[in-house]
């Protein structure tokens, strides 16, 4: 296995194509989660209740279940899929399929987060700056957000986790095409289904190496949230 | 500079009413915990909107649930200071202040009017702090500051001294004092604290379950409160139902007692309100026989508690309060006390909402 890395026969491609997948997702995760939380905060509470459970059923739902719902959602012999597929856009067995699948999966950690995080802003900041005179877009950007950035941030690296970790809805969505929708996750299976433990073993290493720097990276948010909470 | 306000506002079972206008100087808005005070300062800001109603502050119409207006909190030009002072945590005293000149694009006079504030509230050398870094008293000035830079036309004071210790509090009330003096901003000032209003305000109106009555002249309310609640808030201790039977004298059923008064009663008189200091053993009016029932020393006072003879068992006992160094060998046998400070107080109904309120203005 490794004298194939050194030797140059080794593809690199799951590990580039997970991050990029990962990284679009959790950029795309960010806007969203931060407009649904900030908006479903305040909504009557009938209304809210409902919208809670539908934006949450992904985290608890088997990702398999996600895949099968987007499946149906973008089939090319679905009239969404069809359409998009007049425009020449096909979601599915593509690797931009693949954002799709880990935005729908990691939305939910996104979501909660910032929304725990919004409700526990105090809301008379939000008051002082509209009474001094500053826009609701200012209030947003530069004294909520920044109010709220530990929490927020804690869900951000939270959902690019479990983007990169994502292997049911992704597997359903687009499969396994070497060098072409590969990723780390459904890489390690196939690797494993085909007796190539050392191959296996290589990309479960590379996850789990990923996977603690993110885990170390929320660590040290959350201390530092402690620390700016004392003082 | 003038405020006009008539506003109503449904809450649950709660409800808002508060019609009053001020002009220059500080009005205070005196109420108890709950009763809606800082809701009618939130109304007029625009942070929270009225049922119905009219705002109207130097001519300009702030809202009028008639003609559909309601101008957001941004272009109200009302400036309020927040109980707990609203700095945000991630600024430096500096981007604090400078959010309150947001509106000002010429960079030379945004330093300037930003020096000069920073000079009026002494702040010089905190500019870079972060305002938990800051103690309670200098965070009360920065948000002071912050909020003088917008130049409002119209101040509000949210409980502005509840959040400092007691130590602090009289200090920082003068110098507050003295600052909003040199400004011709009109103040409005909410408060619990009777001190308090009675050291700022030059007007004080008084608030009971969301009833706003028309401001008064401070002296004069603490002087002739009115009501029973205005005499609580003022800081009456002694209350008991009461009924007319002369032009200046008035029974006392609960007390078993009578008592002359120096201004002439209405017929519709429900209460009596005698302040615990206001007791003399001396006095040669009211005289009434009164027993002892305890005392309680604070470092400059004695606190006396005291029944009148035949008074009701259901009945609380009365308060005397007195100076250290005025109290007498051994407990008199009789109190008296002068007529002019036998309060007459009334139901909050028959109060004239107009008759004052209107007219001083």
């Amino acid at each position: 296995m490794l004298e194939q890395v050194f030797s140059g026969g080794f593809s690199w491609f799951p590990l580039w194509n997970s991050l990029r997948i990962a990284a679009i997702a959790s950029v795309l995760v960010f806007f969203l989660g931060i407009l649904c939380a900030y908006y479903v905060a305040r909504l009557p509470r009938l209304l809210k209740g409902i919208l809670d459970v539908i934006l949450t059923l992904p985290m608890v739902l088997p990702p398999t279940v996600c895949g099968y719902f987007l499946l149906l959602i973008f089939g090319v012999k679905r009239p969404l899929g069809m359409w998009l597929a007049s425009l020449g856009i096909r979601v599915v067995m593509t690797w931009w399929g693949g954002i799709i699948a880990s935005l729908v999966v990691s939305f939910p950690l996104m979501y909660r987060t910032a929304r725990g995080a919004f409700e526990a802003f105090d809301q008379t900041l939000a008051y002082a700056g509209q009474t001094l005179g500053l826009s609701n877009t200012y209030i947003f950007w530069r004294i909520r957000m920044p109010a709220c950035r530990q929490g927020i941030l804690a869900g951000i690296v939270l959902a690019f986790a479990r983007a990169l970790g994502e292997y049911g809805a992704t597997a359903m969505l687009i499969g396994y095409t070497p060098g072409r929708t590969a990723t780390i996750a459904t890489t390690v299976y196939q690797l494993w289904r085909t007796n190539d433990e050392a191959g296996a073993m290589f990309w479960v290493m590379i996850n789990l190496l990923i996977s603690t720097v993110v885990l170390l990276a929320v660590n040290m948010l959350e201390a530092r949230q402690k620390k700016a909470v004392k003082a | 500079m003038s405020l006009e306000v008539n506003i109503r506002k449904q809450l649950g079972t709660f409800s808002l009413r508060a019609d009053f206008a001020c002009e220059s100087g500080i009005t205070g808005l005196l109420g108890a915990s709950g009763c809606g005070k800082s809701m009618t300062l939130k109304c007029i800001a625009g942070i929270e909107k009225p049922d119905h109603g009219r705002i109207v502050l130097d001519g300009q119409v702030l809202f009028d649930s008639e003609k559909h207006i309601c101008l957001p909190p941004q272009k109200r030009g009302v400036g309020y200071l927040f109980q707990q002072y609203a700095l945000f945590p991630h600024m430096t005293v500096r981007q604090n202040i400078l959010c309150g000149l947001h509106g000002e694009k010429d960079r030379d006079k945004k330093e300037l009017q930003y020096r000069d504030a920073v000079d009026l509230l002494q702040l010089g050398g905190l500019e870079k702090h972060k305002p938990y870094q800051l103690s309670g008293g200098q965070q009360q000035r920065v948000a002071l500051a912050r909020i003088l830079v917008s130049r409002p036309r119209l101040l509000m004071l949210d409980e502005p001294f509840s959040a400092l210790d007691a130590h602090l509090r009289l200090k920082l009330q003068i110098e507050m004092k003295d600052l909003l003096n040199t400004l011709s901003t009109p103040v409005l000032m909410v408060t619990h604290a009777r001190d308090e209003a009675y050291h700022m305000c030059e007007r004080i109106a008084i608030m009971q379950d969301g009833l706003l009555l028309p401001p008064r002249p401070t002296k004069q309310l603490f002087a002739d409160p009115r009501t029973v609640c205005a005499s609580v808030l003022t800081g009456c201790k002694n209350q008991a139902a009461a009924r007319k039977i002369g032009t200046y004298e008035m029974e006392v059923p609960e007390w078993n007692v009578r008592l002359t008064t120096s201004q002439p009663l209405r017929d519709d008189l429900c209460a009596v309100g005698i302040r615990a200091h206001y007791f003399h053993p001396l006095c040669p009016q009211n005289r009434l026989p009164v027993t002892l029932v305890r005392e309680m020393e604070e470092p400059f006072e004695w606190v006396l508690q005291f029944r009148f003879p035949g008074q009701a068992e259901e009945s609380q006992s009365l308060w005397w309060r007195l100076p250290k160094d005025k109290r007498p060998q051994s407990f008199p046998d009789t109190l008296g006390i002068a007529p002019v400070n036998v309060l007459p107080l009334y139901p909050l109904s028959s109060v004239d909402l107009s008759d004052e309120g209107n007219s001083i203005f």
